[in-house]
């Protein structure tokens, strides 16, 4: 049985708005094909959750947002997000559209490009065009094709060879607005012997309604090229979240994931590496903290092909009131990738007796020569250690939260950016409603 | 005013079984009482419902520090309110580090806005650490975990020492320990003696009472207290054991709550 994906837009206003931004024509195709391969393609199927209960038909639609005159426009907690933190570059994406990028100039002057992908598919098109929707396929599922139809905004990085950039980029990715259509592609090219570290956060202000936010990352490492990702997901109850991240790896080169999933609302998200080449590498480190009713699906993948390649995964993640979450680590060992090396440990602490968290640790190996391995484990606070930290004094709503803190520091404590560990840090807080 | 700690007609039960069946005992600051017995008399509950751990149920009685009813609080109400309870079987907790955990101990008492200074505070630990011989990289360890038996034990004293509790009673403090560790353990204990600080020490060995010279000697059998006396008490029963108060009072199986 097909269930039919309901489109939230209709050829001819995609056709149209495509065109009213002067797009490639390339672009306006592969936008109308992949809006028709959505009403074609099934749902994605998540692990023993249905995401067609989730509201994930809330697309709203294309609005044009201003650009910002000053940061002061912002909602305020997202101007603290940004604030003495622009030094690389800083790229501001409000609802459908970008409305700020900059970027330092040195770095510009050694060839880094940032700017929003719309403008990009434009000014670098021979840069993007390779890329775009190469490792999240619009074929995958409906999800996907329909973010490659809706995409808006985005962030295209892309480093040139042998450039290292010693500061982190940044961006904010604001929904705001519950009637807009929100939908930023990521696309990150680092070239040859490259090195850079990029950091978003997507949040959200003031929604009073339920939004969907369909996203996809693409980041692609060349030849000994070393690329950091980490993003923080904080969105409000009324919105979903669909987020597929995917990096492609070559030979020698490094992808690391920081990924804080630190919604309010049902997410579903799915972080990839494709270790292609031979020597390369994939560190994934989620943290997560589910609250509410949120139904949650976290899935983290390694598939090795190249030789000698290595994958390391760690998810920790805490469950308080009624949240539920599955989390899969699935390390893929393909025929030839030998000596590969894949770990991945999955871990989830339950705070109530109404949460629930499923750990599903996945090894598919289709070579004889490598190593690899899993742990996963899933519980409640141990009420001895309760007790013990009570009976020094330490009350009781103070004792949980160094439990918890205890449990998530193995994952925070190995963040390499200081300014993103004391947010992530902060985050945790707040989603235990400290 | 100097601390005194009543316990009145205590009784509790555990999973619906009666483990403490009246106990009775008066305690001032300055005093040590060691409480003996062998195993599974009712000694550890004790300590554990003293304390207020969640399997144990309190059906009868008072625990009285200082007038104030320790039966009426919560576990961490009992500590701030100045007693303390060295484990026998201290928890690991992964990831709080053993010197944020006192920290966090210690400004539970002092409240917020009077929070101890950090410059003060690792002046203190190191301090204590010293005098317990423990190895300074500790207080950066997680709490108790992968620290040897002996070495939990000195955590145990050393929380005491920086917690400066009014009630202090130690579980066993001595099970586990070779003789360097158990001077250094009694050490620490002697050196916290004060009019002010009361100590009771379970213990089924007469051994850690060379170095700990109690005031008081208490025998426990079936849950409850079934004699008390002075420190040659306790010489009398490491040199004869226990089966000469078994006979004095007719008692063939001194156990409590345990299945045949």
């Amino acid at each position: 049985m097909t269930t039919q994906t309901i489109l939230p837009v209709n050829a001819e206003a995609l056709k149209a708005l495509s065109e009213s931004k002067q797009e490639p024509a390339w672009l306006t195709e592969s936008r109308l094909a992949s809006l028709e391969l959505a009403g074609q393609l099934e749902l994605p199927k998540l692990e023993k959750q249905r995401i067609e209960r989730w509201n994930i038909q809330s697309y709203g639609e294309y609005k044009e947002s201003s650009k910002l005159a000053s940061f002061e426009e912002l909602p305020e907690h997202v101007a603290k997000l940004v604030e003495g933190s622009r030094e690389g570059g800083l790229i501001i994406q409000r609802n459908s559209g970008t409305v700020h990028v900059s970027l330092a100039p040195e770095l510009a002057a050694k060839g880094v490009i940032f700017t929003d992908l719309q403008t990009a598919v434009k000014e670098h098109e021979d840069l993007v065009k390779p890329y775009l929707h190469q490792a999240v396929k619009r074929d995958e599922h409906a999800m996907a094709a329909l973010h490659a139809a809706v995409w808006n905004g985005g962030v295209f990085l892309y480093v040139p060879k042998n450039v290292e950039v010693d500061v982190p980029m940044q961006a904010v990715l604001l929904a705001d607005d519950a009637g807009a259509t929100f939908a930023p592609h990521i696309l990150v090219v680092a070239e040859a012997n490259s090195m850079v570290t990029y950091v978003d956060n997507y949040v959200s202000d003031a929604l009073n309604a339920s939004v969907t936010h369909n996203g996809a990352v693409e980041v692609f490492v060349k030849n000994g090229a070393k690329v950091r990702y980490a993003s923080v997901h904080q969105l409000a109850a009324e919105a979903t979240d669909v987020t597929y991240r995917r990096a492609v790896v070559e030979n020698d080169g490094s992808i690391e994931w920081i990924v804080g999933e630190m919604n309010d609302g049902d997410t579903a998200s799915d972080t990839m590496s494709v270790l292609k080449g031979n020597g390369s590498t994939s560190d994934a480190k989620v943290i997560a903290v589910g609250s509410g009713s949120q139904k949650i699906n976290y899935t983290t993948q390694a598939k090795h092909f190249g030789k000698s390649s290595a994958s390391q995964m760690i998810t920790r993640a805490v469950m308080r009131e009624e949240a539920q979450a599955i989390i899969n680590g699935i390390t893929k060992i393909e025929k030839g990738a030998t000596k590969a090396d894949g770990q991945q440990t999955e871990r989830v602490l339950m705070l109530s007796p109404k949460a629930r968290g499923d750990a599903n640790p996945i090894l598919l190996i289709d070579e004889d020569d490598v190593t690899a391995g899993h742990a996963a484990s899933v519980g409640q606070v141990n009420q001895e250690q309760i007790y013990y930290l009570m009976s020094r004094g330490i009350s009781r709503t103070v004792a949980e939260s160094l439990i918890i803190y205890g449990f998530l520091a193995p994952v925070v404590s190995e963040i390499p950016l200081e300014g993103l560990r004391d947010q992530l840090q902060g985050l945790v807080e707040r989603k235990l409603g400290q | 005013m100097s601390t005194k700690f009543v316990i009145e007609g205590l009784k509790a039960q555990i999973e619906g079984k009666e483990i403490l069946k009246g106990i009775n005992l008066e305690m001032k600051g300055g005093e040590v009482h060691a409480i003996m017995g062998p195993n599974g008399t009712g000694k550890s509950t004790l300590a554990s419902a003293l304390m207020g751990h969640p399997k144990y149920e309190v059906t009868e009685g008072t625990v009285l520090l200082n007038d104030e009813d320790l039966l009426e609080m919560e576990v961490d109400e009992r500590a701030r309110a100045g007693l303390f309870l060295a484990m026998q079987y201290p928890s690991e907790i992964a990831g709080v580090t053993n010197s944020d955990f006192l920290r966090s101990s210690i400004n539970a008492r002092r409240g917020e806005g009077n929070e101890i200074s950090l410059i003060k505070f690792i002046r203190q630990m190191e301090g204590k650490m010293k005098e317990l011989e423990m190895n300074p990289e500790f207080a950066h360890r997680y709490l108790n975990e992968g620290f040897s038996g002996g070495e939990k034990k000195r955590n145990e004293i050393l929380q005491m020492m920086m917690l400066e509790p009014k009630i202090v009673v130690l579980d066993e403090i001595d099970s586990g320990l070779d003789i360097d560790a158990l001077r250094i353990v009694a050490n620490g204990v002697n050196a916290m003696k004060s009019e002010e600080r009361g100590f009771l020490i379970i213990t089924h060995y007469q051994r850690l009472l060379n170095y700990i010279t109690p005031d008081y000697v208490h025998v426990m059998m079936q849950g409850r207290i079934v004699k008390s006396g002075g420190p040659e008490l306790a010489e009398k029963l490491e040199a004869e054991g226990y089966d000469w108060i078994k006979e004095e009072l007719g008692i063939t199986d001194e156990t409590v709550g345990q299945d045949a």
